[in-house]
């Protein structure tokens, strides 16, 4: 049984003037200790994809319709004190820019403890030893120390590795991780993402990495969901994702990226712009910037469908896909 | 075909109805409804030489022998004077009108020396930065610091021990408006100078410097324009401080004098009478005074929150 | 710490230092210090000899000079009304004026904190709405309005409280009487007090609110939400400190605004106060105490904001770090 099941999740905003759907039939599973990434850009729903799944969507946002699995038990309709047993405890979540994720007036120690204390009987003492330890297992030096400092007297990167020891206080089956590595320095990155993969795969903890950064992906990932405007587009193995894209946004992504391009080329940037929600246009969304968009892109929503290991949303794709298939004649 | 008809462009009231701030006046009732009492409100006072029955600073039109008559709806009242009249014979109508006229001129007028002074200090600050703009945000917090009342009551009682009541009387309209005038300009200064800020280091300041454009025309043509917003939002809450201001300076005998009734003047002359006798000297221009401030406030939050560049509301 | 501290000081003698020159200026040039002292009564010759003997003939910073010299001595002149020495009026009314302010911080702070938090929390319940109405129309109305208004509803019409004047009071130490020993002294400044705090408590709760708002909006709140914390830990410990910040900065400059209320209340109420006692010198032309009041007040100012500037730095983890050169 998969640790996280989701189907159709839409979630949507209720503006002063008109209701903005933010997610559209969002589907995936992820299987215990699995490592699934989000990609895609700025606005494209990965965040908010990640908040939904803690139901700490912040008005005007609500979920729709569709479900939530959550260990067997659906969580779509939860209660918030069952949600609450089940924030920090067993699904924790990393914040992009650490800085402003810890409270700058309470300490590091107050700020775990509390964690602790938050879902388990324990006495202050017992909680900071067990602080001390997550800490230690984070490769932080003098944790006695940092457990008395204040957030603004660490570094970024002591911090964000706080943010993790604060993520595996409790022993999750989850972390979800939101840009965990945008707000830190090139060299502390490739640091933490280690740590990351370590700690998960010691502790089979599963990932789900919300980023816009591929690099970042296909070092961390077993699988990856590719979003566009709400939308899933393409999802399979980090893998071949990263080496045989489908969807020409993948593609497009792909090619973006400065390794794919030699030295004194222009880089391949995808021509347009990420569609606002409040105004997408009918059909395939990204059928405006698509070199291969046919006529039916423009009216008709193309379906996920397997192709292969992965699954797409492409009508030029599952055209191609069904040509093969002809000449295979089957 | 092109169509042939031609409509006229909408006029200035339509395409304000149907603009963004027009939409969230029609949306909140309660700001609607003071926008309208504000406008009745001044009409009615700048109308006041055309509409009071009498001049309450006509000393020929006063007669002590129409003192103290209660308004139209206490028996013993007088038709001729609808509101009443107070100690010395003035119709209370008449005197509210001039009154109301009188603080909104004081307020007016002070908020607009407030914000000039702060508008070219602010820009001066911003603009030039380094020492000078050190220097002015400290006198700033200073001026922040001492509350404007607290300053214009000291300013104003040494004046009036200095001059004496006759010739203080006769200045006091425009000593009340200088003192709240000069106290209130850190706010502006503020916000202009983080307008400046912000904007310095936008391109197109860059392009009109090369252009060859002075600071000041660049300041004033550019920058400026982009600072309305908060101007507006500040300037209506200032114009009812001020008039709270006027009206306390007066109660305390600092302010305009009896024969210069402001609304503050007014209510202060009928103090001793409140509890026995006629109340209705100090009640009535409170009232107005009250509300006339309440609007004010009132449209001031809602331009706020008008204003306000938030993309979610629920 | 320490360096701070002796910033401050020198700060503080700087603003003193404007004030007594102001005061001195105002002195000097309002009425004649000579007159005051012997009236019409002497010929020119005599007249000029006594002003050369008092030294009223020496340069303008001679006599400033001694004119500080005396103020740092506790010798602020004599009051020409109560012919004694205006520190002792003062100092005789003082308590009158820091009791009442007093007990209205003690009523704005007790109910200013959870109105605030609470119409933050629930900014759509009715109670809130209320709140936020009763919030508008309290600073639309002047406090003297609200002042007679109180005395209209409560003396005049139940007579249930005092109109004015402190009632019975109970003698402390030296020249503090208390008004909080007695049934009657309590009654008597119960309706100031509370004129006094309705001024500026919706200030004090549009601003909680405003704060409290915004830090509820911050990722660090959301974080704490997404360890599964309970709200109530999270409003009180998360969120009220760094609410509550702010406001005491903010705060701390509404004191000279009070002591202007003061001012105002104490008229109203007749109440025997430095205020009503300011006003009444300014009637009366009453030159020394205008000055007096105008040093011991702005002494009063420097000493309350230095204070409340210490204990934001306490209260702040980030200043204090920075300031012990981490």
């Amino acid at each position: 049984m998969s640790l996280l099941s989701v189907r159709d999740l839409t979630v949507k905003f209720a503006m002063r003037s008109q209701t903005v759907t933010a997610l559209h039939q969002i589907s995936f599973d992820l299987a215990r200790g699995e490592r699934l990434g989000i990609v895609g850009e700025s606005g494209a729903g990965k965040s908010i994809t990640g908040f939904a799944l803690m139901k700490l969507l912040s008005a005007p946002g609500y979920i729709d319709s569709g479900t939530i699995q959550f260990d067997g038990t659906d969580i779509t309709q939860a209660p918030e004190a069952q949600m609450r047993r089940i924030r920090g405890n067993r699904i924790a979540m990393v914040f992009q820019d650490p800085m402003v994720t810890l409270n700058p007036v309470l300490t590091i120690g107050q700020q775990m403890v509390e964690t602790l204390r938050a879902h388990r009987k324990l006495s202050r003492r017992d909680a900071q030893e067990i602080a001390l330890t997550k800490l230690r297992e984070v490769q932080i030096a003098a944790p006695e120390l940092r457990l008395k400092q204040y957030p603004h007297e660490l570094s970024g990167g002591m911090r964000q590795r706080i943010i993790i020891a604060m993520a595996l206080l409790l022993d999750p089956d989850l972390i979800i991780a939101d840009e965990p590595t945008t707000a830190l320095d090139v060299t502390i990155q490739a640091d933490i993402m280690e740590l990351l993969l370590k700690l998960c795969q010691a502790n089979k903890v599963g990932l789900i990495l919300i980023t816009h950064d591929l690099g970042v992906v296909s070092q961390l990932t077993e699988r990856t969901l590719v979003m566009y405007a709400g939308r899933i587009v393409e999802a399979g193995k980090t893998r071949e994702i990263i080496n045989d894209p489908q969807h020409p946004y993948t593609q497009g992504l792909i090619n973006a990226l400065p390794q794919q391009t030699l030295p004194g080329q222009m880089l391949k940037q995808i021509p347009g712009a990420m569609p606002v929600l409040t105004d997408i246009p009918p059909g395939c969304p990204f059928s405006p910037r698509c070199a291969f968009a046919l006529a039916e892109c423009r009216r008709l929503l193309p379906q996920i469908m397997q192709q292969g290991s992965s699954e797409v949303a492409c009508h030029e794709v599952n055209r191609l896909h069904s040509d093969l298939l002809l000449e295979e004649g089957r | 075909m092109s169509n042939l008809l031609i409509t006229p462009p909408p006029s200035r009231w339509a395409r304000f109805w149907t603009s963004p701030l027009g939409d969230s006046l029609r949306g909140n009732p309660v700001a609607l409804v003071a926008l309208l009492v504000f406008s009745v409100i001044v009409v009615l006072a700048l109308l006041a030489p055309v509409i009071a029955p009498f001049d309450p600073y006509d000393p020929t039109q006063i007669d002590i022998m129409n003192s103290d008559l209660p308004p139209f709806w206490i028996p013993g009242a007088d038709p001729q004077f609808v509101l009443g009249s107070d100690d010395q014979g003035r119709d209370m109508w008449s005197a509210i009108l001039y009154g109301t006229r009188l603080s909104l001129l004081i307020g007016l007028a002070a908020v607009a020396l407030q914000a000039t002074l702060g508008i070219a200090i602010g820009l001066a600050a911003g603009y030039l930065g380094g020492r000078v703009d050190s220097l002015l945000m400290r006198l700033a917090d200073i001026q922040l610091s001492f509350s404007t009342l607290m300053l214009a009551i000291v300013v104003l009682a040494v004046t009036h021990a200095m001059w004496g009541a006759a010739v203080f009387d006769r200045y006091a309209v425009v000593a009340v408006i200088a003192v709240i005038g000069l106290a209130e300009w850190p706010q502006y200064a503020r916000t202009l100078r983080a307008t400046v800020l912000a904007e310095r280091q936008k391109e197109y300041v860059d392009s009109a410097r090369v252009l060859g454009f002075g600071p000041l025309r660049i300041m004033l043509r550019h920058i400026l324009p982009n600072a309305m917003s908060p101007i507006f939002v500040i300037s209506t809450v200032q114009v009812g401080n001020a008039i709270i201001a006027e009206a306390s300076l007066s109660f305390l005998g600092l302010g305009l004098p009896a024969s210069q009734p402001s609304l503050g003047a007014l209510i202060a002359s009928g103090f001793d009478y409140i509890f026995a006798g006629s109340w209705w000297i100090t009640a009535l221009p409170g009232g107005v005074l009250v509300v006339l401030v309440l609007v004010i406030n009132l449209l001031g939050d809602w331009l706020r929150d008008a204003l306000n560049p938030r993309l979610y509301k629920v | 710490m320490i360096a701070y501290l002796v910033k401050r000081l020198v700060q503080g003698i700087a603003v003193m230092l404007v004030i007594s020159a102001l005061g001195f200026a105002i002195q000097s040039h309002l009425g004649d210090p000579l007159r005051d002292l012997v009236g019409q009564s002497l010929g020119q010759e005599a007249q000029q000899q006594l002003r050369q003997d008092l030294g009223l003939d020496d340069p303008y910073w001679a006599q400033y000079v001694r004119f500080l010299g005396r103020v740092v001595q506790g010798d602020l002149g004599t009051s020409l009304f109560f012919d004694e020495p205006a520190l002792q009026v003062i100092l005789k009314k003082l308590p009158a004026t820091l009791e009442l302010v007093f007990a209205a911080t003690v009523i704005i702070v007790l109910l200013s904190v959870p109105l605030g938090v609470y119409t933050a929390i629930r900014p759509h319940a009715i109670l809130s709405r209320v709140i936020m109405g009763l919030s508008v129309l309290g600073i639309s109305t002047p406090v003297f309005l609200t002042a007679i208004l109180m005395i209209s509803v409560f003396s005049v019409g139940y007579g249930w409280l005092p109109a004015f004047g402190r009632g019975d009071v109970v003698p402390v130490v030296g020249y503090w009487e208390t008004n909080f020993a007695s049934l009657d002294g309590l009654s008597h400044i119960l309706l100031p007090s509370v004129a006094l705090a309705a001024i500026m408590l919706p200030m004090f709760i549009r601003l909680i609110r405003a704060e409290m708002l915004e830090v509820l909006q911050s990722d660090y709140v959301k974080y704490a939400r997404a360890k599964g914390l309970h709200p109530l830990r999270i409003y009180y410990v998360h969120a009220l400190k760094n609410t509550l910040m702010p406001v005491i900065t903010l705060g701390g400059v509404q004191i000279g605004t009070m002591v202007a209320y003061t001012i105002l209340t104490e008229t109203v109420f007749q109440w025997p106060g430095m205020g009503f006692m300011f006003l009444e010198a300014v009637n009366r032309a009453d030159t020394p105490l205008i000055v007096a009041y105008l040093i011991v007040v702005g002494l009063i100012f420097v000493l309350t904001n230095t204070l409340v500037d210490l204990i934001y730095a306490l209260v702040n983890p980030t200043v204090k770090l920075a300031r012990m050169g981490a």
